[in-house]
């Protein structure tokens, strides 16, 4: 059952086109990993799934139901955490969270006593003097202590430590098996990869990658890092082998996933010594996508590889 | 050791220059022009000694005592006595305001914000920023000293000489540098900027009442407060200089008080406690329009109080306006009044179009929260749960026009029960209410306005403030400058009537109403069709 779809979802503002036609689709249960640079349009995307921008063309629904026209009883049912959360400094985080779950309207106060525990937050502080990490959970809270069917949270954990990253990540594992769908957009890929059935990778406006993290790692490469007894020349000219370096005998390098298996036919006939790999990560999938264009090559050939 | 505890406090004065660069020139600016115009329409207003005499008797009142401060050298009203009599106390409130703004914003609030502890991360000596802070804050009143004080003696009018405009000037700066040193010790005590603010006004306010009841019961109350301090300086008339010395000596020991204060605490910490608040929200928070409510509580009730005061301080005048033309034969000749009213039932239509006027501002304030609220992405959390455009919007209108209704209710009522306290035949109350109301839809007419422009015209609102700008300007002075009627017209206020000496045009009040809600109606239609933009 599709919970959420954008059909050619187009937003300007003046002659800048922020979005150009995003197709997204999130299903029951499932959890949508949206990810992309700064200024890339997740956050417009996100507004605009929010009634809070009008899309400029194309479609989005949510329950089946127009996003715009119909955001108040969308959002009864919709819970959503922003990644900078401006909050009233003459408030405290309790009155805060009991208006927003108020707002939405189904509460559940066992759940917020149990979400303020976890999460430590102390609701008796004024919002002025809250930290940004604090700020952050009174949103997260106030999200996850209302029964939705559908959360859209944009970088909810900028600015929270590990530990309640971990926290978060168990309140999202929890929405999933309960049944409920999540949009998640994030900077944190790791995060992406555990939680997420489907990602999305949005650069300047455009929707460039969708699938199941499985179908996206047949775009990613392995690293690699070899000795070998014999030295192994042939590799240089090898197909889908990027970035060789060598020092001695000992070679790193990346391969691309579907050409795995004869460079480590190559490898082993020149006798395999010590042998290093790290798994596909999203992170090169998305480095590799900076790479094309190069605003973000040098990040690319950065310390990560 | 006390070296290494402000070492670099020149370069952190300098850095502290260099942020307030345009905003200490403007409040200076501003404070010595307010003066040298006032002290040079004295001089075109009370050409001769006699209608300055006239001027001094109308001062002779509770009232005026309370307002301005205890009259001296009222045998004698020279242009320096009545200058130093009527604007010294109030404009010293005005550079105290200064003061406690400048210093609370280069203390607290770098500390509140994260700043301080950059800055302090350096190596720089512990007390360095609140020193660079205090230097500055009594630098600026030196200098403010200094140029009111030559820039009036510069202006050459009879009886205000070098030395009486140099202690002018002098008092200024000594009740400056007491309210820099207050809101220094304020930013060691309270944990935020917001108290700090508050703190400081809160003596600001106490100085000022305490002075107010010495000086209208004649008791020695008024040394207990600064600005008692600086006003018995009776410049231009005795000149003494003691007091004002006193004052700058008082600030001084203020300032080391706060400097141990500073050196005892930790960063971020204050000496008063933070009380926990609330931890549940309260029924009454938990709509918009409750919320909406709660985040203008404190601005609406002291708005009120505020116009409370106002039309009290004008009802308190009218007590003496009737008395003084009841007593002096020449005016009653002069001006022959409008058939069947009274001159003060005349002079209620001018005092009512200012009032509304002033009232229209905490009313628009409340619509335009709305704006302030989107641009810090707040709206944002309601608009994302199961709040409707409408309901948001509707909170905040429903605000300003019952804002709007009760300020100038307020004022009203203070106007009137303050001129049956000091009138011979008062005027009932009804009259001055029906008055006030008589200009309800045209200060209505100003928040349908602001409404509509959040519909359509988010960007450009602050239109409306250019608007009530432009409409004080003609109705207050377009009479006197001579505007032509169609200018005047352009603003709402013009078209209300002026009750009692008109007739009620019922035609023109509904006229007025029906914009007013047909503004606000399309603007609210509006807004349901926009873009939130933080």
């Amino acid at each position: 059952m599709t919970i959420l779809r954008t059909t050619n979802l187009t937003k300007s503002f003046g002659s800048f086109t922020a979005l150009n036609g995003i197709n997204i689709e999130v299903n029951k249960g499932e959890v949508y990993g949206f990810i992309g640079p700064n200024g890339a349009g997740k956050s417009t995307t996100i507004r605009l799934l929010l009634g809070i921008l009008k899309a400029t063309s194309g479609e989005a629904t949510i329950f089946g139901r127009d996003v715009w026209k119909d955001a108040v009883d969308i959002h009864k049912r919709l819970a959503y955490v922003p990644g900078d959360v401006n909050l009233w400094p003459n408030l405290t985080g309790g009155e805060v969270i009991d208006l927003f779950v108020k707002l939405r309207g189904t509460a559940n106060k066992s759940r917020r006593e149990e979400l303020i525990e976890r999460f430590d937050l102390d609701p008796s502080k004024k919002c002025r003097t809250y930290s940004k990490g604090n700020r952050q959970k009174v949103a997260i809270i106030s999200a996850f202590s209302s029964d939705a069917d559908l959360y859209i949270l944009d970088e909810p954990t900028s600015g929270l430590d590990p530990l309640m990253e971990l926290v978060f990540q168990e309140c999202v594992m929890e929405a999933k098996q309960a049944g409920k769908s999540v949009l998640l957009s994030s900077h944190i890929l790791s995060e992406v990869e555990r939680l997420c059935d489907k990602v999305g990778i949005i650069r300047e406006g455009r929707l460039i990658e969708t699938g199941t993290l499985a179908e996206l790692r047949h775009l990613t490469r392995t690293s690699l890092r070899v000795e070998t007894r014999l030295p192994v020349p042939a590799l240089r000219e090898m197909k889908g082998v990027h970035d060789l370096e060598e020092d001695g005998l000992g070679l790193s390098f990346q391969v691309d996933s579907e050409e795995l298996e004869p460079v480590m036919a190559v490898l082993s006939a020149q006798g395999i010594v010590k042998l290093e790999s790290a798994p596909p990560t999203l992170e090169d999938l998305f480095m590799r996508h900076y790479e094309g264009t190069g605003q973000a090559s040098q990040a690319g050939s950065g310390g990560v590889r | 050791m006390l070296t290494s505890l402000s070492h670099r406090t020149g370069q952190l004065v300098r850095f502290i220059i260099r942020r307030d660069r345009v905003r200490i020139p403007v409040w200076l600016l501003g404070i010595a022009a307010l003066t040298f115009i006032v002290a040079q329409a004295f001089t075109g207003l009370y050409a001769t000694a006699q209608e300055r005499q006239t001027m001094a008797e109308t001062m002779l009142n509770p009232a005026m005592t309370a307002m301005v401060g205890k009259g001296y050298g009222l045998d004698n009203y020279t242009f320096g006595a009545m200058m130093a009599h009527q604007m010294l106390l109030m404009t010293a409130v005005a550079v105290g305001i200064m003061s406690i703004m400048l210093v609370a914003r280069h203390t607290r609030a770098d500390e509140e914000e994260g700043r301080m502890e950059l800055i302090r991360s350096l190596p720089v000596g512990r007390l360095s920023s609140l020193h660079a802070t205090v230097v500055v804050g009594f630098g600026t009143n030196i200098v403010l000293a200094l140029l009111v004080g030559i820039g009036l003696s510069a202006l050459g009018i009879a009886s205000m000489d070098l030395e009486g405009s140099l202690l002018y000037g002098a008092a200024f700066g000594a009740a400056g540098m007491f309210f820099t040193s207050v809101t220094a010790i304020a930013a060691q005590l309270s944990a935020n900027a917001r108290g700090t603010i508050g703190l400081s006004i809160t003596v600001l306010l106490l100085a000022y009442l305490v002075r107010a009841v010495g000086d209208v019961t004649g008791s020695g109350l008024s040394w207990l407060s600064p600005l008692g301090w600086v006003a018995s300086a009776e410049v231009y008339v005795n000149n003494y200089w003691w007091p004002v010395a006193l004052t700058a000596a008082v600030a001084i020991g203020l300032a080391a008080v706060a400097y141990v204060l500073h050196a005892k605490r930790d960063l971020d910490a204050g000496f008063l406690p933070a009380k926990p608040g609330r931890t549940r929200a309260s029924k009454f928070l938990l709509s918009p329009l409750g919320l909406g409510l709660r985040l203008q509580r404190t601005g609406l009730v002291a708005w009120a109080i505020g116009m409370l005061v106002l039309g009290a301080s004008y009802g308190s005048v009218l007590g003496d306006l009737d008395a003084f033309m009841a007593d002096n034969e020449m005016l009653k000749e002069v001006l022959t009044p409008v058939e069947g009213y009274s001159l003060i039932e005349q002079f209620i239509p001018f005092l009512m179009i200012i009032i509304a006027i002033i009232c229209t501002v905490p009313a628009l304030m409340a619509i335009m929260k709305l704006r302030v609220e989107e641009k810090k992405n707040r709206t944002e959390h309601l608009f994302s749960r199961a709040a409707s455009r409408i309901r948001v919007i509707g909170g905040y209108v429903v605000i300003a026009f019952t804002a709007g209704w009760a300020m100038l209710s307020l004022a009203a009522l203070g106007l009137g029960l303050a001129a049956a306290g000091v009138m011979e035949e008062p005027i009932p109350l009804g009259t001055f209410y029906q008055a006030a109301m008589a200009y309800l839809p045209a200060l209505w007419v100003m928040i349908g306005l602001a409404v509509f422009l959040i519909g359509f015209l988010p960007s450009v609102t602050g239109l409306v403030w250019a608007y009530l700008g432009f409409s004080f300007i003609v109705v207050y002075l377009g009479g006197l400058l001579q505007f032509p009627a169609w200018l005047s017209n352009l603003s709402p206020f013009a078209h209300a009537s002026g009750l009692p000496v008109e007739e009620m045009a019922y035609g023109k009040f509904f006229l007025l109403l029906v914009i007013a809600v047909g503004l606000a109606v399309l603007g609210i239609l509006g807004d349901r069709n926009r873009d939130i933009r933080g």
